[in-house]
């Protein structure tokens, strides 16, 4: 079947299988920061925004993106390498397979959240798990990147 | 070479960091050609059975089916699939198919189609004639039992490590100091018990992955997921029957490894469909394959016997480690022993020691390496069994270990009769003792809701690498303008070691970190290294980044008395130029890489290797503090305090992450990471869903401090970080709901069933 | 209120899931290819009425509604998935003495609404935060998690606690807990509705990791001296038990009696024995708590 999107800000006619999955679709795009963790929804890699909610695309129907807009970690490179330098200054990046799922919740919990407590913070990424880092310094990285120029912060 | 530290000890970001945020295509899967074949494995239900008639007529007329292989299809030779140096300690135990199925998800068959759907088709379609077998799943009961795991004549031990296929040995034997049973008796307090660690899954991210093509030359390209590039190169070699010269091995980025991927679990997959075949052919194991078929930790189950004087001083010790190797050998000689090697010589005080081990054949998941590598099993046990003991001497588990530990100097019969020059365990356990506030602490705070705090401690130790058999080679050139490329064999999997062996080069050649710029590994460019494991990254590799760098500066002087027609003594190089104090003579480094450039006869190349004769070990203490609910056994972990003695830290960020990594992993398996399986031999928690990792909200608040000391032997003093960390949290947060709830749980994961059974009896 | 986007995808994600489970609750599964657990269909309809979705979804070979399970054997089939999503099923729609939920409603949406939570203080947040993620949780949906019943469902054991109601398209408005006893079938859930009838509820679950499926979980509610006490993950699917302050002298005998109503199972995550266990330690808790906020 055909289907329309908008993919990172550009409009896109696509053929996908009835039983496509977005994950896949978008890989084939080459959107390749689009990873997947565990065909279980637990993992969080395959994390992307779907008309600006996080979603994980590896349980999400490619032919439900119809007349969407999906945004990659493609799509927001400025942004991914703001918060990213965040990251990269703890080393908590690590392997950096986990890096763009996150992100990509980072940025969604940004834009739905007005304020920020630890426990919030913790809680709202959650759903990305990460084997390399124990998470303590991601903590550290969103808290400072949240905090950053404007006063905002209330970790 | 007296060298300053000027990046050595600072937290620069990694060098790739920059890609791997911004989510740039660098792992496995990006990289492979998008017309290469998919290559699937087909698996077997049962635990124990042999291949009667394996019928695949169908499944090959599939459309885009290129080719399925069975057992028949194979290289007979057998060939161990883990990466160790060569002769290889575990057994030649595997085929790459074979007609004995030893556990489920075992291979059956190899599949490879041009799509996923034509693969998954063709492996429906594919008909199994098994004749089941009775299976071995109990590892207690495994030791000659008459089921044999691997009764085939061409099983082979190429190292005297006590295997005996024909009792379903992998491996056992022991060692003995003193009369360990004479002093037990005379101890006025003797603990015995037995403690039991699961199979946890290393569940690194990025799943096992390999593609591999034929290059121009016709030889046998592979791009691996691996810590071990020049083992899967010989390892393939092996397996296909090969010379290992038509092989070449390279690393991509990669998704995490913790020791999974010291075992060449998915490599030999797509290299047998390229042989066959001539195309491009990639493997991507799913989760649930990685659950169910990969290289976890070995389960074992571990005897302790301690005993101490009246005044709390160690006599003797004793411990006996049975372990599960599971249906294959791969790392089951070696691992068992660092559970008593890296847990006894802890205490300097024991006059006798004893250490005896089996390690069993079972049908269940073939066990691999994983950080920790013994250690933590064994240290689970050893320190479980010092808090036991200091509880019946009614001890402060704290002092216990403050008058019994090993200290700076001491020689230790149980670690190869080495002498331990840098120690800074005394200073952790006083630090650690400060951070949680120990004293006010200890052993427990009533909460007064049903819910008590407790504390809980313990140490641990690691190695430096395989002392007298791990090798590290480096490679570096000077190229025009004056820049480095420095050629590593060691796998950087996101530990950021081509960013910390930089930093070591940097300092060495005194120039900045840019001007390094690192290799990661391709087996046809990176001179030897035996790969990233037992430690040995930083403390073995980067000792031959230093001598590298050493040999480069005499050749630059070198070139420089050539260039400036001076004595060489009376040169000098500070990184920039070589020069002639008295006479202010100059040339620059970069001038000196361009002239090599044009008539030169002596290219400027250094090259150096390192072994080591000892493996120093790194220490750490490690504290917990847990909140139980008395009534459910429900269990909180509050607060986890660290403190680690690496020697120098390289890069204190990265080697803070380490730890930080490092116990959440073994946050994981003392509370949440459980392998079982049902009577049939199936692996219960085959999934993300029934695995559980522990996610940010299961850690607790986990904080970390160094207190270094200085490592002789080491690059600028350092040791190793990688794998220590994960060994405290079982131990330390075992004690630590002891000390709450009066329940010891020796079992793990240390659930809230298991707490609420302990406490009641139930 | 942000505006949320359901679709039918929630639904997969929870089938997926609820496929899984299966699997790998039953030791029935004596295949080890994964493959058999990928959703595969041929068909994709977009329903513009409720009335289409229904009329589809007659058929053997559609997705919504029962008999899920034979897709697991036959991944091949000639399948067709009706999407819901196009039906405006995605809201909370509050009146003076209801909340409907729409069957496309996301699980998130429950957790962050602002009207429930001031009528249910807590309540929807307690029972939805340990449900995997926020990304998990902007997919799933009520109705996924109404319709499959599934033991493990935390909606589904706090909702029975209050008085709801689910509407079918063909079954019409029934109670829930009479919802829950029913076996699936072709018929599909409109929407969930939760009356205001003055009950005050409070949810607690025990879980292995933070995450994780619960091991048990206990919703209780209270209203005129009575209690409405509904256990789920025992680890068969949430029952009702409805219990008079009156029955027993004190907290503990009251939830002695309580927990002694339902039955209890063992799997991976826990024994039956230990089950039971918590479920007499939470209902008691949750009797204090509503009581002390009473009181």
């Amino acid at each position: 079947m055909q289907i329309e999107f908008t993919l990172n800000g550009r409009l896109i006619y696509e053929e996908t299988a009835e039983d496509e999955t977005l994950f896949h679709l978008l890989r084939r795009k080459g959107c390749y920061s689009v990873k997947c963790g565990c065909e279980t929804e637990n993992c969080g890699l395959c994390t992307v925004l779907v008309n600006g909610i996080s979603r994980l695309s590896c349980s999400y129907l490619a032919a439900r993106a119809d007349g969407c807009e999906v945004v990659t970690l493609e799509g927001v490179q400025e942004e991914a390498e703001e918060f990213g330098a965040y990251l990269a200054a703890e080393g908590a990046e690590q392997c950096g397979f986990c890096s763009p799922g996150l992100i990509m919740n980072v940025l969604a919990m940004e834009k739905e959240l007005d304020s920020y407590d630890e426990e919030e913070v913790k809680e709202y990424l959650a759903g990305n798990l990460c084997r390399c880092s124990g998470y303590m310094g991601q903590l550290r990285a969103v808290k400072k990147y949240l905090s950053r120029g404007v006063n905002r912060n209330e970790c | 070479m007296n060298v300053k530290m000027r990046t050595v000890n600072t937290s620069v970001k990694k060098k790739d960091s920059k890609a791997l945020v911004t989510g740039k295509p660098v792992f496995t899967d990006d990289l492979a050609p998008k017309d290469c074949l998919i290559v699937k494995v087909l698996r077997s239900p049962h635990a124990h059975a042999l291949i009667r008639r394996i019928d695949t007529e169908k499944a090959k007329k599939v459309d885009g089916i290129a080719c399925i292989l069975t057992y028949l299809d194979v290289p007979k030779r057998r060939f161990t699939m883990a990466g160790q140096t060569y002769p290889e300690p575990s057994p030649y135990d595997r085929l790459i198919l074979e007609e004995r199925m030893r556990f489920v998800g075992d291979a059956a068959a190899i599949v490879a189609g041009e799509t996923e759907e034509a693969v998954d088709h063709a492996l429906r379609l594919i008909k199994v004639d098994y004749e089941v077998l009775k299976p071995v799943l109990d590892f207690r009961k495994a030791k000659d039992n008459t089921i044999l795991i691997h009764p085939e004549d061409n099983w082979e031990s190429l190292c005297p490590v006590g295997a005996d296929n024909h009792r379903n040995l992998c491996a056992s034997g022991g060692e003995a100091h003193g009369d360990v049973d004479g002093l037990l008796s005379q101890c006025d307090y003797v603990v015995d018990q037995v403690y039991h660690t699961k199979a946890n899954q290393q569940a690194m991210m990025e799943t096992f992955r390999a593609y591999s093509y034929l290059d121009a030359y016709g030889r046998l390209n592979m791009v691996a997921s691996t810590q071990v590039t020049f083992h899967v190169r010989r390892i393939l070699a092996h397996a296909l029957d090969i010379p290992k010269s038509r092989v070449r091995v390279i690393k991509p980025r990669i998704g995490g490894g913790f020791g999974a991927k010291q075992t060449v679990v998915a490599e030999v997959y797509p290299a047998i469909v390229t042989m066959k075949t001539g195309r491009a052919a990639k493997i991507i194991y799913s989760r649930y394959e990685s659950q169910i078929a990969s290289s976890p930790r070995h389960e074992m189950e571990i005897r302790v016997r301690v005993g101490a004087d009246k005044n709390g001083i160690l006599q003797a010790i004793d411990v006996y480690t049975l372990s599960n190797t599971g249906a294959y050998g791969e790392h089951g000689p070696t691992t068992v022993g660092l559970s008593g090697h890296k847990s006894i010589p802890l205490y300097r005080t024991p006059k006798a020691y004893r250490f005896a081990y089996d390690v069993v054949y079972t049908n269940c998941m073939s066990a691999g390496a994983y950080r920790g590598y013994g250690a933590t099993q064994g240290q689970f046990a050893v320190e479980s069994a010092i808090n036991e003991l200091a509880e019946k001497i009614g001890m402060d588990k704290v002092k216990i270990r403050e008058l019994n530990m090993v200290r700076e100097g001491d020689i230790m019969p149980a670690y190869y009769g080495e002498t331990l020059k840098s120690c800074a365990l005394d200073r952790c356990m006083s630090r650690a003792k400060e951070m949680m506030d120990w004293d006010k602490k200890y052993p427990a705070v009533d909460m007064g809701n049903g819910k008590v705090r407790g504390v809980g401690v313990a140490m641990a130790m690691q190695g430096s690498a395989i002392s007298g058999v791990d090798v590290a080679s480096v490679e570096l050139r000077l190229n025009d303008d004056g820049f480095y490329t420095l050629m590593i064999g060691a796998s950087d999997m996101g530990t950021g070691c081509d960013t910390t062996l930089a930093q070591v080069a940097a300092d060495c050649l005194e120039c900045d970190l840019d001007q390094i710029v690192v290799h990661g590994t391709d087996t046809d460019v990176s001179p030897y290294d035996s790969g990233s494991y037992a430690s040995s990254t930083m403390y073995l590799t980067g000792m031959a980044v230093m001598k590298a760098c050493g040999e480069m500066r005499d050749k630059i002087l070198d070139k420089g008395a050539e260039y400036l027609s001076c004595e060489k003594n009376s040169l000098e190089f500070d990184g920039i130029r070589v020069w002639q104090p008295e006479s202010g003579k100059e040339l620059s480094l970069k001038d000196i890489g361009n002239k090599v450039m044009c008539f030169n006869e002596k290219m400027l190349s250094a090259g150096a290797s390192h072994t080591s004769p000892v493996s120093p070990p790194p220490f750490m203490v490690g504290m917990a503090e847990v909140e139980v609910d008395i009534e459910t056994g429900e269990t909180e972990l509050l607060d986890y305090v660290a403190v680690v003695d690496c020697g120098t830290t390289i890069n204190p960020n990265l080697a803070r992450i380490q730890t930080e990594g490092g116990l959440a992993q073994g946050i994981g398996m003392a509370l949440s990471e459980d392998i079982t399986y049902t009577e049939k031999g199936q692996m219960k928690q085959n999934s993300f869903m029934q695995y559980k990792l522990p996610t940010r909200l299961d850690v607790g608040n986990i904080r970390v401090e160094f207190e270094s000391s200085y490592e002789p032997t080491g690059p600028f003093g350092a040791k190793s970080i990688g794998e220590i960390v994960i060994n405290t949290p079982s131990p330390a947060i075992a004690d630590a709901i002891a000390n709450a709830a009066g329940a010891r749980v020796r079992e793990l994961p240390i659930t809230a069933e298991k707490i609420y059974r302990s406490k009641y009896k139930k | 209120m942000v505006y949320f986007f359901g679709d039918f995808n929630k639904y997969i994600a929870y089938y997926k899931w609820y496929l899984l489970i299966k699997a790998l609750f039953t030791d029935r599964s004596s295949s080890t290819r994964e493959e058999n657990l990928v959703i595969r269909f041929k068909n994709y309809v977009k329903a513009e009425s409720l009335k289409e979705a229904y009329s589809l979804n007659q058929k053997k070979s559609s997705v919504i509604g029962a008999g899920m399970m034979w897709l697991k054997v036959q991944s091949r089939v000639k399948m067709t998935l009706i999407d819901l999503s196009g039906l405006g099923l995605d809201g909370i729609e509050e009146t003076e003495d209801e909340f409907i939920i729409g069957a496309m409603c996301t699980l998130r949406q429950l957790e962050v609404h602002k009207g429930l939570d001031r009528y249910f203080p807590g309540l929807f947040k307690e029972c939805t935060r340990s449900i995997v993620g926020v990304q998990f949780r902007n997919g799933a949906t009520a109705g996924g998690s109404i319709y499959g019943r599934f033991g493990f469902s935390d909606i589904l054991t706090c909702m029975l606690a209050l008085d709801s109601y689910v509407e079918l398209y063909q079954g019409g408005i029934i109670p829930l807990e009479q919802f829950c006893r029913q076996e699936l079938n072709r018929d599909i859930l409109v929407n969930i509705r939760i009356k205001k009838d003055g009950r005050r509820a409070a949810y607690t679950s025990s879980r292995l990791s933070k995450t994780d499926f619960p091991l048990i979980a206990c919703c209780v509610s209270q209203k005129n001296g009575t209690y409405y006490v509904s256990v789920g993950a025992r680890p068969a699917r949430a029952e009702l038990y409805v219990i008079s302050s009156k029955e027993a002298a004190g907290y503990e005998e009251l939830a002695g009696i309580a927990a002694d109503r339902f039955q209890y199972g063992t799997n991976m995550r826990g024994s039956g024995e230990y089950r039971k266990h918590l479920a007499e330690v939470y209902i008691r808790r949750l009797f204090m708590a509503l009581d002390r906020e009473e009181g």
